[in-house]
């Protein structure tokens, strides 16, 4: 048996279980002796269920000695956002104004994981809500970067990819609303998908801004992401926005060849404001790929300039609406002072939000009010087909559009936390996507002062095949995806 | 057009959220920030574009009309923090 199960990935720990050189109750040990071992360092977690990852993993060894198929997650340790609904279990979104909230049902994408008994190890800390881009915004802790603790993960889901680079998990879900999956991703070093706005069951995800939030995988490699999403994808009756479209198994597109794939690089992110080493660690990876059998061109993106302010008008909009829920009534935190029924919402809102939920909510009302519709949140609507348009017109020539995930490595914690403005530009070049509703992927494609750079593969809507096929090929031809912060 | 903190506190109230007085004066400052940076949506001509308010086009999702199990009363209201005989406690609405 190797020692350190904690470091495989998820299909290296399945092929150990096929061939019963391990049983799933070793497996979860070694996780829960890994997250005893670094979590006060890293953080990840709001909630750890490791009696549940024992009493889950003891379930499947007994369904393998009993003969069961084993599937591709079955035994698996993974950790999912505490934005996302398990019944019986603390679900947070790391607000005060949750902070001992126990759904009383799963989300379907946790129900169609526990069908295939994956093993649950906890549940991922996260910016308040999903709203910010470090994980810093918590209710609770910052969670910290396992290449180096002084630099934040990335966010909103900075615990879920914290917790895969720190082999806390075999995989994790996260969400994305404005790249809270690809961007902590790259910040850490692994493997981060957005899929097509429909292609994931949202139902059980608490909201945030619902025209754009999507739930996808974090993993160790291009593989697991496609086991992950096999697990993940389809339509689901409870969200009536989720696609009728038939899914295809991912693990096909697991092909090393780009021969022919056709590159489109926008110059709009790799000029100012994108770290020159970043810029060019995107250049080289084009260049493999180039050099791999793709054509690679540069192009332009005129409207992406306005995808920062379209975002910061939609979302918070979208998050006045959805989180008009929070009043104290039938669950979470409710204010102790109150006298009447206005009293109680307004205080309770006012001592369980943060400060950036309350700036988003604030900014939400206003662009909804009477008199600022038009200017702000209508024009903004506008904007967003321009965008969408763009990328049509880009797809009409590429098959993908390749840039980094953010502009730069990794920031100090607390290094941008008195300047939201800064902040926001770390997600100037995942944005874009979230408001077109198309897939992208961030893959690991190198390091500057020992932080990883993050590649950013974008396709067009429900071609995450495309995205696996390049992704796999880049990672089966380097081996950044194989290192390890050292903890 | 800036923010008065008065615009701040009236936003406040529809948003029912008590800010404190500092509170008031950096969302002031912050919101009309952020106000300021959105001026650069007004360059685009978008006179005859349409809105994208959702990027898929679906639009009356049905399902067929059958009575399926509720969830239990119990559980539903085990999350509430003042609850009493299978309700949610609220303060007085109705004036005696």
């Amino acid at each position: 048996m190797p020692d350190k199960l904690h470091e495989l990935t998820a299909h290296e720990l399945h092929d150990l279980l096929v061939s019963k050189q391990v049983s799933a109750r070793e497996i979860a040990r070694s996780y829960i002796e890994r997250i005893e071992a670094v979590e006060s360092r890293v953080k990840s977690f709001v909630t750890t269920t490791p009696e549940i990852a024992l009493e889950r993993a003891a379930a499947v060894d007994e369904a393998i000695a009993g003969g069961a198929e084993i599937s591709p997650l079955m035994g698996i340790p993974g950790a999912i956002k505490d934005n996302m609904s398990t019944r019986g279990v603390l679900t947070t979104c790391s607000s005060k104004i949750l902070h001992n909230y126990r759904p009383i049902y799963d989300a379907t994408v946790v129900e169609m994981l526990s069908r295939q008994r994956y093993v649950m190890v906890g549940k991922t800390n996260l910016d308040e809500f999903a709203m910010g881009s470090s994980t810093e915004n918590s209710g609770f802790f910052p969670t910290r970067n396992p290449w180096n603790q002084e630099a934040v993960p990335g966010g909103s889901s900075g615990g879920s990819a914290a917790a895969v680079a720190a082999d806390e998990c075999a995989f994790a879900l996260g969400s994305d609303t404005g790249g809270s999956i690809r961007q902590p991703a790259s910040f850490c070093g692994v493997v981060g998908m957005k899929p097509t706005y429909g292609r994931v069951s949202r139902y059980g995800l608490i909201a945030f801004a619902s025209s754009l939030d999507q739930i996808g995988p974090l993993t160790k490699d291009v593989t697991d992401c496609a086991l992950v999403l096999n697990a993940i994808c389809g339509k689901d009756p409870c969200d009536s926005t989720s696609l009728d479209v038939p899914v295809p198994d991912y693990t096909k597109s697991l092909v090393a060849d780009v021969k022919g794939l056709r590159i489109g690089v926008p110059k709009e992110f790799l000029g100012q404001g994108t770290d020159p080493d970043v810029a060019s660690a995107v250049r080289s990876a084009v260049d493999l790929l180039v050099k791999l059998g793709a054509e690679a061109k540069d192009m332009s993106m005129p409207s992406m300039d306005y995808g920062l302010p379209v975002y910061y008008i939609i979302a918070p909009a979208e998050c006045s609406s959805n989180l008009a829920r929070y009043d104290g009534i039938r669950y979470g935190l409710r204010s102790k002072s109150a006298a009447d029924t206005v009293s109680l919402y307004e205080k309770t809102r006012e001592e369980g939000f943060g400060a950036e939920v309350k700036q988003r909510i604030m900014v939400g009302t206003y662009a909804l009010s009477a008199g600022y519709y038009d200017a702000y949140y209508l024009k903004a609507q506008k904007v967003r087909t321009l965008l969408r348009r763009d990328f049509e017109r880009a797809f009409d020539e590429f098959d993908v559009l390749v840039t980094p995930t953010s502009p730069t490595v990794a920031f100090g914690i607390g290094e941008k936390a008195d300047d939201p403005f800064a902040m926001k530009l770390a997600d100037v070049c995942t944005i874009p996507v979230n408001l077109a509703g198309i897939p992208a992927i961030s893959i690991p494609c190198g390091y500057k002062n020992g932080l990883p750079i993050g590649l950013h593969i974008i396709a067009r809507g429900l071609d995450e095949e495309t995205l696996i096929r390049v992704a796999f090929t880049f990672e089966q031809n380097t081996d950044y995806h194989r290192r390890k912060p050292a903890l | 057009m800036r923010l008065t903190k008065e615009d701040i506190a009236s936003v406040a109230y529809l948003s029912r959220l008590e800010l404190s007085e500092e509170e008031k004066d950096k969302l002031t400052e912050q919101i009309n920030r952020l106000l300021e940076s959105f001026a650069t949506l007004q360059e685009l001509d978008t006179s005859d574009v349409e809105p994208t308010s959702h990027v898929i086009p679906v639009s009356n999702v049905f399902r067929e009309d059958v009575s399926r199990p509720s969830l239990p009363v119990e559980e539903v209201i085990a999350n509430g923090p003042q609850v009493a005989e299978n309700c949610f406690v609220v303060p007085r609405v109705v004036e005696t």
